[in-house]
């Protein structure tokens, strides 16, 4: 059995957490001091060999993204945090800022270091005040103890960090799109080659990495890449957040090895809502293709979510008992992407359009001959033509949850979502419906 | 433009703080539409003019900006925003429900204000707490764990003028203005009330401190400190499982 491995989460619930003092009595900040004692590039190789992969999805080597910079030509290099944890699910980053931002800033430093930036971004969605603020504070506090700022404790090295919140778009979660948006533009995405190593923030060579990876920094340079890597699996190593929501007893946070499996995690959580039964569930965010109760056992690495036709994705776990609708729940999830393509191409910006008006009629019972077809057709058009992965995204749900439960889909030709699964069967407290609630929601 | 000199005077002094925050000025500028919004309420049209006058841009290029995001409004907003998630987590969980009796309450429907000008209900985007469904933002604080009740008894408050405390958040509910200011870069004071996580970012941590389990796991190498911990899994490891092992409460598996 897999046993919960709380580092990251490890601080949280503590007395005033988020302050220096607190963070320096759990040992904080002691590995920027062991960090800043070594060269550079031995954090870089540190990283590297830890096996550490991009914590906000992709899964791609940190340490690889770091040694894409070119080498240094004297002028600025920058790091950006991706803190703009939006996609629908994943609900790590924003308490862990919450409630330790410092291991972030001790992340930040130390990556900076590492790659030879003096500018550090973390771009924070604006939806989320209070975490605006814990971060604000604990900038200021690390620069009043030397942290930040000219000759870091004495080492010669310079970095100054901007918070900065942006206004309410998914779409910044996407890196190129993100930094377009953090030079003062609507966030789009850009193309890529160039990547944002060789040309990022204001043209100039940029890593950016997810909050998750930057705050995992810290315990790699403390406690070695090989106390990292004795934990996961050969090609995840490590330890990830795993959010766990929905119809489970006790959702929340759990912090655990890579290759931990869903049955191992429900377990922890108390077991489903009781009386209830898992139907389907997301590995990674809504952006993930669902699974269902036969993949309970499959490891939550990279490798084994992928082999079983999803993709590990942020370790969002959204987690549906018997009496959900998979027709609603799809369709509500495009509603979201509809919302959020930005508009730039027309596969995922039409698509998005056409798939939530089908969608929509299914759901309401008025589901035509050949619709399922017809979504399968547009995903087929989105997937890998839309300029950036927010359209490949779109398409998971809805394949996925055809491949798994057609009937639901074929259903929707006759009889509304509504009446299939009456909704307040789903819902967390007791209510007493009024009306045909599709009537009213779910339509931005 | 219709800014009063005073007015005009303490924009431009912010705004130059939140220039030097960044290495191009044009970076400034989402920052500076939150500021626009926490004088005039709205991205308003004297405030799109003070961006493009001090960022040297067109009201043309602010305005594409501005539509660009949901958090900047194009009409005056209400004092507080509430927003009701509704994407598909929330929406299950019972935000589906709390919203249709929000509005049904407020007379009110998606980015509509209620005539006292007091509240603009929304229906919001996954807001990155899904292990507190189904959530409520009130000014982008979070109200965790709603139900019908709760959220109407919340507002009725608002409306009545007294002071609201989020679940995970300050003491106390600022205004849609001061909350603008925050998200400008101008700290508050706040940042040290309220609780460092809510129960469910908890839940992991604490089960693992009631086992016993930590990350000082099979160590092949002792970087610093090197205690020898228990490892994770010895106890009750996979071999002992039965492959097609049911679902247990997860009391079951305990020590």
């Amino acid at each position: 059995m897999t046993t919960l491995t709380p580092i990251l989460t490890e601080r949280w619930g503590t007395e005033r957490s988020w302050t220096l003092a607190s963070y320096q009595a759990h040992g904080g900040y002691s590995a920027l001091r062991k960090g800043l004692a070594m060269q550079p590039a031995e954090v870089l190789d540190a990283v590297k060999t830890s096996g550490l992969r991009g914590r906000g999805g992709a899964g791609f080597p940190t340490g690889m993204k770091w040694s894409f910079l070119p080498p240094p030509d004297g002028g600025p290099r920058y790091l950006v945090v991706n803190a703009d944890e939006s996609e629908p699910g994943t609900c790590k980053d924003i308490p862990l800022m919450m409630a330790d931002p410092h291991v972030l800033v001790e992340g930040v430093i130390l990556t900076s270091w590492a790659i030879g930036c003096h500018h550090a971004f973390i771009y924070l969605r604006g939806e989320v005040v209070h975490v605006y603020r814990r971060l604000l504070a604990a900038v200021e506090e690390a620069r009043a103890a030397g942290y930040l700022g000219k000759d870091i404790l004495g080492s010669g090295f310079d970095l100054e960090i901007t918070v900065h919140a942006g206004a309410g778009a998914y779409i910044c979660g996407e890196e190129t799109a993100l930094l377009d948006s953090l030079e003062g533009k609507r966030g789009q995405p850009r193309l890529k080659p160039p990547f944002p190593a060789v040309a990022g923030l204001y043209g100039r060579p940029t890593v950016v990495n997810n909050v998750e990876s930057v705050a995992s920094v810290p315990s790699i340079v403390e406690r070695g890449a090989d106390w990292f890597s004795s934990m996961g699996t050969e090609k995840s190593t490590g330890f990830g957040i795993f959010s766990l929501s929905g119809h489970v007893t006790r959702p929340g946070q759990y912090e655990a090895p890579l290759g931990i499996t869903l049955r191992e995690l429900i377990d922890m959580a108390g077991g489903m809502r009781e009386g209830h039964e898992l139907k389907f569930w997301t590995p990674g965010g809504s952006s993930t293709p669902i699974f269902t109760a036969e993949h309970l056992d499959v490891p939550l690495d990279f490798e084994s979510v992928a082999s079983h036709g999803s993709m590990l994705g942020t370790r969002a776990l959204q987690i549906f008992d018997e009496t959900t609708s998979v027709v609603r729940a799809v369709s509500r999830w495009i509603d979201f992407y509809a919302h959020e393509s930005c508009g730039k191409c027309t596969p995922c910006r039409e698509g998005t359009y056409w798939l939530r008006a089908v969608l929509h009629r299914l759901e309401a019972g008025k589901g035509e001959e050949g619709d399922i077809e017809l979504l399968l057709d547009l995903c087929d058009n989105i997937l890998g033509r839309a300029f950036c992965a927010l359209g490949d995204g779109a398409t998971s749900p809805v394949t996925s949850a055809i491949q798994y439960f057609r009937e639901e889909f074929e259903a929707g030709m006759h009889t509304p979502a509504h009446v299939l699964f009456p909704p307040e069967r789903s819902a967390l407290f007791h209510y007493v419906p009024t009306g045909d609630a599709t009537t009213v929601a779910g339509v931005h | 433009m219709a800014y009063t000199a005073e007015t005009l005077e303490t924009l431009a002094a912010d705004a130059a703080q939140i220039v030097s925050r960044y290495p191009d000025p044009n970076s400034a500028l989402l920052p500076m539409l939150h500021l626009v919004q926490s004088v005039d309420g709205y991205v308003s049209p004297d405030g799109i003019a003070f961006c493009a006058q001090t960022l040297d841009l067109t009201t043309a290029e602010v305005s594409a900006v501005a539509t660009f995001y949901t958090q900047y409004k194009r009409r005056p907003n209400g004092e507080y925003t509430v927003g009701v998630c509704t994407n598909t987590l929330c929406a299950i969980m019972g935000g589906d429900e709390i919203y249709r009796s929000l509005s049904e309450k407020l007379g009110i429907g998606h980015d509509e204000t209620t005539e006292d000008g007091k509240i603009t209900l929304e229906r919001i985007e996954c807001n990155a707490a899904c292990d507190f469904a189904p959530v409520m933002m009130i000014n982008w604080e979070f109200f965790d764990n709603q139900t019908p009740e709760s959220a109407a008894e919340t507002v009725a408050k608002l409306r009545a003028g007294e002071p609201v405390a989020p679940t995970r958040g300050p003491a106390q509910v600022s205004t849609f203005r001061e909350t603008s200011r925050v998200l400008a870069g101008f700290l508050d004071g706040k940042a040290g009330e309220g609780v460092s996580a809510g129960p469910a970012s908890l839940r992991g941590v604490e089960l693992a401190k009631a086992k016993g389990w930590t990350a000082d796991g099979p160590a092949k190498e002792s970087a610093s400190g090197g205690e020898s911990a228990p490892k994770p899994g010895e106890e009750h490891s996979s071999v002992d499982r039965p492959a097609e092992d049911p679902k247990t409460d997860g009391k079951g598996e305990a020590k």
